[in-house]
């Protein structure tokens, strides 16, 4: 049996324990906004915090993160108003939308390590991360402005 | 605003009189044996395409399969509580068609946007009007008719309140999701009256005024968010992947890794070990052409994806690979590339090319190479299907739900109105899940395990070795120059299997759509043109890819455009805006283009006044002439396809070891009105992105038929550090409410790698005929 505690809430689970936290996440406990993109560590779609740092949930198994905290894009904030979700909202950053959970707690993990960013930091820790849409030039935008680096432009849109 | 009436007007008093008999005659004469494809691309049959030649052309939405519906009923719904819900019949994957449709209507309606939402529409044509969305036409077909729908119910609106105040209904004014009769002063919030106005009668189409563009607040102003943002920020967006369904089990098939390959014997003994498993089985394939149709292959159907995953893992197939067993695509360049350099069939010819070439002063060739690429949307293909009581429902992230319902029907052996697809939003698209193999997949296996719901996933090795591919395509050109470098004589053969091979056995030529993207419909000011379309066979599935045979096309005639600008020493803006020619607008079927992009060539001619504005304004926002930095070059491309001009400036950086780093872009794009003009914006960032993966990294290489890429790391897509810093998006003739709108979501894609080339050979001297560059520089 392995216990651990998902966006502040304890669980546990008697399943097979090399299966990746991506698939308990998303077919167990039903948390979908963790996607999968590429099943190995490629793409960044699948990030989460794992005891507070990114981590890819497509190739962790569960037991790896026994009795640890794990956090999805649906716990990062109780609003939603994470100062990074605000950003990517504010400069529509999304296309698809469908990298940006990845992108959004890459983002957040980077914040909370560097919280003023160079240019050549985002690219390094959100490299990892990749956006087919195309986004990258409003994701280094969106993460200056939440690290209060950049003027929200008004606040948020419509 | 009567752009719309005229268009319309127009289009009806145009139709008995186009001259339809020499569009289809040469329609038939450059498909040849092909009937069936006509429409390949509308998915039509042999029988309609045949009826349809006798019948007067007709374009736009009117031209697709179930055309438009003009019933605001369909589209806007209110509440009692004034809540506008607006029904959007086009897929979703990025482009921001959601919103966009969303405040079109509520503009109209003068709703006040806090109280309007959006809801996705089933699957459904006959209700709808046409769904399939791809050919970046969404707002090109249905912008007038959302904004017909939306000042239909306003009018509705008006009138109810007018009957519940017994005054004219000129009396009333709709403002702000209000009501109001200003000489009695009374006002009623829209929900007071929608129940009152869904009783009464649409008015006749003619009888509803639209706005003056003047008074747009939404539309063309790009200050609205998107409208499932705070979903898709938060995890809540609900992607095909995503659909959650009670007792739901989730799939994987192992499939043929070469086209065509069939499952011979298969052991299933390990599969059945793995705890989880509930059940596997044979799909049949069917023969090639397999259409939209599944590759066969074995389900593995289990409690929990992980479960699928190991299963799958622990098959013993047999395979037979059939015929494409031996595709090697180093031996089929060789192929394709002998086929250009012979004569091919004549696809458009002008003048004396032989005779202009042999007296030309000199004469320059060049060979031009662009691989299979896959569309790889960061949400693989997947969906949910359930197959119940002989009824089916699906839940997909699919571009065309009628192709997905109609495939059901098929596969299933299930009435049409027994069967239904729910869309949801798609984690992108760029033409992969406009063929549904993946919902029929899903289907297949919930009716195998007795009606459960069934996810079905691709995992992104399936998406990157079963793919509906970009073609493969070599390009030759030939240039006879007169003595100041300007050609006499213009000869482009573009040898490419056809997407038509996935529809039909071998058809061995291009069909007029992808001919009439950028190859044909090339706009040079050249007397002598031949061009032509050699032979070449499929061994794959070939598929559309964002913008398709725009990408090879654009890419060879504008890295030849500049080295001819080279060879006569003239710069390489100055000498393509002198190749393009004087300002003038041609009819596309005078030059062979008897698509057009399924537009009317009147309302829709080719415009050469617009594509030298784009390059100008392309070249003005670089800086053209400027001088560089060592190691630096600025390189310049412009295309017109989906029926926009587009532009590209693309400044890159060499540095001695080869690799390119790609400094700033300027994109500049005339699509017409601009509906949203802020999406426009991103769509070009988004495409500038994507046309520097094909120029840079991405390739689908195969040997013995099957795909040598397995997922991100062979098949290199580009990630922010290699995104430049730099991108300005230039939207030419911004503000313009005249014309007709053109594409947006693909036209930003074709000159981007023919730029990237360009500054290349700029920067180094060294000229780059082969997609992707990657390290070619090194040597």
């Amino acid at each position: 049996m392995i216990k651990l505690t998902v966006n502040g809430a304890p669980r546990s689970f008697d399943g097979d324990p090399d299966m990746p936290l991506l698939w308990y996440l998303r077919d167990e406990l039903g948390l979908v906004g963790t996607k999968f993109g590429c099943g190995q560590s490629l793409c960044g779609a699948c990030t989460i915090h794992l005891g507070g740092t990114a981590t890819r949930s497509c190739t962790t198994p569960i037991s790896a993160a026994a009795d640890q905290e794990v956090t999805t894009i649906e716990g990062l904030s109780p609003d939603g108003n994470h100062p990074v979700q605000v950003a990517w909202r504010d400069l529509n950053v999304a296309q698809c939308g469908y990298c940006q959970c990845g992108q959004i707690m890459q983002a957040a993990s980077l914040l909370k390590d560097t919280p003023k960013p160079t240019d050549a930091q985002i690219d390094e820790q959100m490299s990892g991360n990749i956006c087919r849409c195309g986004t990258y030039p409003r994701i280094r935008a969106a993460i200056h402005q939440a690290a209060g680096q950049a003027p929200a432009s008004k606040g948020e849109r419509l | 605003m009567i752009h719309d009436a005229k268009m319309m007007a127009d289009l009806a008093a145009e139709a008995p009189t186009r001259p339809t008999l020499i569009a289809n005659v040469s329609r038939r004469a450059i498909l040849g044996g092909l009937g069936a494809f006509v429409l390949a691309v509308n998915l039509r049959d042999t029988a309609k395409a045949e009826t349809k030649a006798q019948e007067p052309a007709k374009f736009g939405a009117d031209g697709m399969p179930h055309g438009w519906r003009d019933d605001p009923k369909i589209f806007v719904a209110i509440a009692a509580d004034g809540r506008v819900t607006v029904t959007n019949h086009r897929s979703d994957m990025g482009q921001g068609v959601r919103t966009s449709v969303a405040f079109v209507v509520a503009d109209e309606l003068e709703a006040d946007w806090s109280k309007v939402g959006v809801v996705q529409a089933w699957g459904d044509e006959e209700r709808f009007g046409n769904q399939d969305t791809d050919g970046s036409r969404s707002l090109r077909h249905f912008f007038q008719h959302f904004r017909h729908a939306g000042a239909a119910a306003k009018l509705m609106l008006i009138q109810a309140a007018a009957k519940q105040w017994n005054v004219p209904a000129s009396e009333v004014t709709a403002e702000n999701h209000v009501l109001t009769h200003a000489k009695s002063k009374r006002t009623l919030g829209y929900g007071d009256v929608a129940a009152i106005a869904a009783e009464l009668p649409v008015p006749a189409r003619e009888s509803v005024v639209l706005k003056d563009p003047k008074a747009f607040r939404y539309i063309g102003k790009g200050q609205i968010g998107i409208i499932d943002n705070r979903d898709i920020t938060t995890g809540k967006a609900v992607y095909g992947l995503d659909t959650k369904r009670e007792g739901m089990l989730y799939a994987l098939v192992a499939r043929p890794a070469v086209y065509g390959g069939k499952v011979v014997s298969f052991d299933d003994t390990e599969t059945r070990k793995v705890p989880g498993v509930v059940k596997v089985f044979k799909i049949d394939g069917g023969e090639i052409p397999s259409e939209f149709m599944p590759l066969g292959g074995v389900a593995v159907v289990a409690k929990n994806t992980w479960a699928a995953m190991k299963g799958r893992e622990a098959l013993k197939i047999v395979w037979d690979d059939g015929p494409n067993a031996g595709y090697d695509t180093d031996a089929f360049r060789t192929e394709l590339e002998k086929a250009a350099r012979a004569p091919g069939k004549v696809v458009r010819n002008q003048g004396d090319v032989d005779g202009a070439m042999a007296k030309a002063k000199t004469k320059l060739t060049a060979d031009y190479f662009v691989p299979h690429l896959v569309q790889a949307p960061m949400e693989p293909p997947a969906a949910v299907a359930q197959v119940k009581d002989g009824a089916c429902e699906a839940w997909a992230c699919t571009q065309g739900p009628q192709a997905a319902h109609d495939r059901l029907v098929k596969a299933l052996g299930l009435p049409a109105d027994k069967v239904r697809v729910n869309v949801t939003l798609l984690g992108g698209g760029f033409g992969r899940k406009s063929k549904p193999d993946y919902v029929v997949e899903a289907a297949l296996c919930s009716r195998e395990v007795g009606g459960a719901p069934v996810k079905l996933t691709w995992t992104r090795e399936d998406d990157i070795h079963h793919g509906y591919y970009h073609t493969i395509s070599a390009e030759h050109l030939e240039a006879g120059l007169d003595d100041k470098g300007m050609p006499v004589a213009w000869l482009h053969r573009s040898a490419a299997p056809t997407i038509g091979s996935i529809f039909a056995p071998d058809p061995k030529h291009e069909l007029p759509f992808e001919l009439g993207m950028g190859l044909v419909n090339t706009p040079f000011a050249v007397p002598n043109i031949r061009l032509e379309n050699p032979e070449a066979a499929a061994h794959v599935r070939i598929g559309w890819f964002r913008s398709v045979s725009n990408i090879p096309h654009a890419f060879a005639i504008q890295s030849f455009v500049a080295e001819l600008a080279h060879a006569a020493g003239r710069d390489a803006k100055d000498y393509l805006l002198d190749l393009i020619g004087p300002a003038r607008k041609i009819d596309p079927t005078s030059i062979g283009d008897v698509w057009n992009h399924g537009e009317d060539p009147k309302l829709y001619p080719i415009d050469t006044g617009r594509l030298r504005r784009v390059i100008e304004t392309a070249a003005g926002g670089a800086g053209w002439g400027r001088k560089l930095e060592k190691g630096r070059g600025l390189g310049i491309a412009g295309h017109y396809s989906f029926v926009t001009h587009t532009a590209v400036a693309a400044e890159v950086e060499v540095d001695p070891k080869g690799g390119v780093k790609v400094v700033a872009v300027d994109i500049a794009i005339d699509c017409g009105p601009q509906v949203n003009p802020e999406r426009i914006r991103s769509q070009m960032e988004g495409a500038v992105v994507m046309g520097m993966g094909l120029a840079l990294t991405s390739e689908i290489t195969f040997k013995n038929g099957r795909a040598q890429q397995n997922n991100f790391d062979g098949y290199e897509i580009i990630r922010i550090d290699a995104a430049p810093k730099v991108i300005r998006v230039h939207l030419v003739n911004s503000g313009t409410w005249d014309g007709p709108l053109g594409g947006v979501g693909e036209p930003g894609v074709p000159p981007v790698a023919p730029a990237i080339a360009n500054a290349v050979f700029a920067a180094t001297g060294r000229r780059v005929r082969q997609l992707p560059i990657r390290d070619q520089l090194s040597a």
